[in-house]
């Protein structure tokens, strides 16, 4: 397959992810909002979904400070903003456009009524229920694409692709979620275990949909290492660094066999999920939790530039 | 100007209340005349929900806001009886072949210009003339592959070739999505009529870029479609013929040149290509030859070109042979290639170049078509009996400055088709571009081609560019 189709086809998944990951982070944000105030973390909430996106710097320089409405507009609408919810489907939509012939007329027509309904959409008007529609209708839209390319795509190498994008991308978002939740939300003057952790704690997992599972995997009360665990080692939780990672080294095997060439991509791949398959929580924690996210971040982009030098350019 | 030919109802046109329709149409007429005018609304409604859907869109150029726009659709087809189209069909393949002996001999010998057929200044000064092609010869000796010709009827047994386009002709992706529309909306009517079948164009086209692999290529042929990006107007076209052809479509950055061979980078390193459908003008193929600032073309094409390792079609500089220009000439030439006089004729055009015409050309502004020689898509024409006082002096006056840049030709009546408006079912001017394929094999002529509607009132002007909208076109199999 041509480099750039394989290339638009890992950005197309990434986009469509990335858009998922922001509307769950303006859910998440909203549920947060909601706590009485008072507790001397009012409006962090608002603040830590722009650190989350990782794009503070873009947002002090055109909103100054972060509130409902400003971050609300920055992080869904934004025409400035490159990874806005805006931006993501739009870039998404221009990538499937120029790979049509790599996709079935279901993945096309998924990404295609995404954009479509997206500029039907009334943004001014919207109040917090819409929006909460808003942010909905977005999930949903990402997973009819997912669900269109499990079901209708051809599992070639073009499969192979669109799984890494979405697998890099993915991982990504969880260990930003990680990181941001145990340095920034939690204030100072708040008890690591108190009523405010409990809550930020949960609503991490409801971020990822991983609320019940978290209750099926640990029967236990809440509490931060373990939620870790599912994030980042727990196999059988879909959005965790290890299942990401897995599908990510499963998928450059698959390439590597089609192609009959393994290279750094997959030498990189492996090495992180050996290292994600024998690493306990409690070892994490005691180097570091903020350590390790950041250090996997880095990793995973490096691994990202390995697949696009060994395929995409 | 007198009442046009309507495709439906004869000479008699189609203003005459309770006329009868023509042979073709009959029972489409009587079909139509059964069914509830809500039934039209509502299949109307589908075809745009479907068009929309599957996101066939045409970007238009200079209208920013709507950069992806549908091109409008009208359910009434347009039907040509199988006894039309043999001699439609006879007409076109000869034009293909004497397009192809035209350009053969412009950049060989160049025996008609020594046999005083045509102008040396005409050829050899030509905006599409390239003197590169001097040194390649093509593989199998073919120019134009792909030709699209604009046909325009204006009686019974009347059909005129308004203009060809050898370079890089568009539009077959429609003639081939309105066929699908129209089966999905009408299958009844399909069931009564004998339809000749346009779906096989993939395939022939695929067979035709097959068939005209370089000599030196020792590898089953790898042929792919050359666009310059999401970004122009014939983008989906492009998209979807390498779709329906399997092949791929690339843009100049996924190809590179070694050694005097084209190669184009993939997942697994890089391969070979050995033809190139390409939907990139001659300017922009090759940085190195042509503009040296495009970044839509592939640096080093033009040596791999001439080395004859790879196929471009259709080849660097046909455009000669569709200048509007050279386009008068073509009688003469086709005479003078095969013998024969043209089965299809030209329009009669004046040429502005000689005296006499500019002169009856400049008195008679108000009733003719003027075109500029390199102009096309409707830009830079006057059409003479619609146009103001004021454009009409603005034009006067280019003409003057400039008289080999322009041909005339009467303000022809354009045949109409009844066609779905604001107003219910009104006669509309169409206009037919049937499509020619020219392989080292055969050639292959799809039945039908792309029925081009002018929607507004009056008008005969039927690009896509300005507002005009097309139709299914049927050839019946009898």
């Amino acid at each position: 397959m041509l480099s750039r189709t394989a290339d638009s086809l890992y950005w197309l998944a990434r986009y469509v992810e990335r858009a998922d990951f922001l509307a769950r982070i303006l859910e998440a944000a909203m549920r947060m909002a909601s706590l009485p105030a008072g507790d001397g973390a009012a409006g962090a909430e608002w603040d830590s979904a722009i650190a989350i996106s990782d794009q503070r710097e873009a947002f002090t320089a055109a909103y100054g400070a972060a509130d409902e409405q400003s971050v609300r507009r920055f992080l869904a609408f934004d025409h400035a903003n490159p990874s806005s919810i805006r931006n993501c489907l739009a870039a998404a939509r221009n990538n499937a456009r120029a790979v049509r012939t790599a996709l079935t007329s279901e993945v096309w027509e998924s990404v295609n009524d995404a954009w479509n309904q997206f500029n039907a959409l009334d943004e001014k008007g919207m109040d917090m229920q819409a929006f909460a529609r808003f942010i909905e209708w977005t999930k949903s839209a990402a997973r009819a694409f997912d669900g269109a390319v499990h079901r209708t795509q051809l599992r070639n190498d073009g499969h192979a692709f669109l799984r890494l994008g979405a697998a890099i991308e993915r991982a990504d978002n969880t260990a930003r979620i990680l990181d941001v939740k145990y340095h920034l939300l939690l204030p100072a003057s708040e008890p690591v275990g108190g009523g405010l952790d409990y809550f930020q704690w949960s609503t991490i997992l409801r971020e990822v949909s991983a609320l019940t599972a978290y209750r099926w995997v640990y029967r236990e009360s809440i509490k931060p290492w373990l939620v870790a665990d599912l994030l980042i080692l727990n196999r059988q939780m879909p959005r965790s660094l290890a299942s990401c990672s897995a599908d990510i080294a499963g998928q450059l095997d698959q390439l590597g066999q089609a192609y009959g060439r393994r290279g750094p991509a997959q030498r990189a791949a492996t090495a992180t999920l050996g290292r994600l398959t024998s690493l306990r929580i409690e070892q994490i924690f005691q180097s570091g939790l903020h350590e390790f996210v950041v250090g996997f971040i880095d990793e995973n982009a490096r691994l990202s530039n390995a697949i696009a030098e060994q395929y995409l350019l | 100007m007198t009442a046009a030919f309507d495709e439906m109802f004869g000479e008699a046109g189609a203003a005459i209340e309770g006329a009868l329709p023509r042979k073709a149409y009959a029972a489409l007429d009587k079909w139509m005349k059964a069914a509830p005018p809500e039934f039209f609304d509502a299949r109307r409604r589908q075809a745009e929900l479907f068009f929309r859907r599957i996101g066939i869109t045409f970007a238009v150029y200079g209208e920013a806001e709507s950069h992806e726009r549908l091109i409008p659709f009208d359910i009434v087809p347009r039907i040509i009886s199988g006894k039309e189209w043999k001699t439609i069909e006879a007409g076109l393949t000869q034009r293909a072949a004497v397009l192809n002996a035209f350009l053969a001999d412009v950049y060989g010998p160049g025996e008609c210009v020594k046999a005083g057929i045509i102008p040396a200044e005409l050829v050899y000064g030509n905006a599409g003339y390239r003197v590169e092609m001097t040194r390649v010869r093509p593989p199998h000796d073919i120019f134009v592959h792909i030709l699209g010709a604009d046909l325009v009827r204006v009686g019974e047994d009347k059909f005129y070739v308004l203009e060809d386009n050898a370079r890089t002709p568009s539009g077959v992706s429609y003639m081939l999505e309105n066929r699908e529309v129209m089966m999905r909306l009408f299958p009844e009517l399909f069931a009564r009529h004998r339809v000749a079948p346009v779906e096989t164009y993939p395939d022939s086209l695929l067979a035709t870029l097959r068939s005209v692999t370089p000599y030196a290529s020792d590898q089953d042929p790898t042929a792919v479609v050359l666009t310059p990006g999401p970004y122009n107007s014939a983008f989906y076209e492009h998209s979807f013929l390498a779709d329906k052809m399997g092949v791929e479509l690339v843009e100049g950055s996924d190809l590179f040149v070694q050694d005097a061979r084209v190669f184009m980078r993939t997942t697994e390193g890089p391969r070979r290509v050995d033809v190139i459908y390409r939907r990139v003008d001659d300017d922009f193929l090759d940085p190195l030859t042509f503009k040296p600032e495009s970044a839509l073309g592939v640096p080093g094409l033009m040596a791999a070109y001439e080395a004859g390792t790879v196929t471009i079609v259709n080849a660097v500089g046909a455009g000669v042979a569709d200048d509007k220009a050279v386009y008068t000439y073509m009688p003469e030439l086709v005479k003078f290639y095969t013998g024969q006089d043209a089965i299809l004729p030209n329009v009669p055009t004046w040429r502005c170049r000689e005296p006499d015409a500019l002169a009856y050309v400049l008195d008679h502004l108000p009733e003719l078509v003027v075109k500029e020689v390199n102009g096309s898509g409707g830009y830079g024409m006057l059409v003479g009996p619609t146009a103001s006082k004021s454009e009409i002096d603005v034009f006067a006056h280019k003409l003057r400055k400039d008289p080999q840049g322009f041909i005339a030709q009467p303000t022809l009546a354009l045949s109409t088709c009844p066609t779905f408006t604001e107003k219910g079912l009104a006669p509309r001017h169409v206009d037919l571009r049937p499509f020619v394929l020219t392989g080292a094999d055969k050639v292959r002529v799809t039945p039908g081609g792309l029925t081009r509607v002018a929607l507004t009132e009056g008008s005969l002007v039927v690009n896509s560019s300005q507002g005009g909208g097309t139709k299914d076109t049927w050839v019946l199999d009898e």
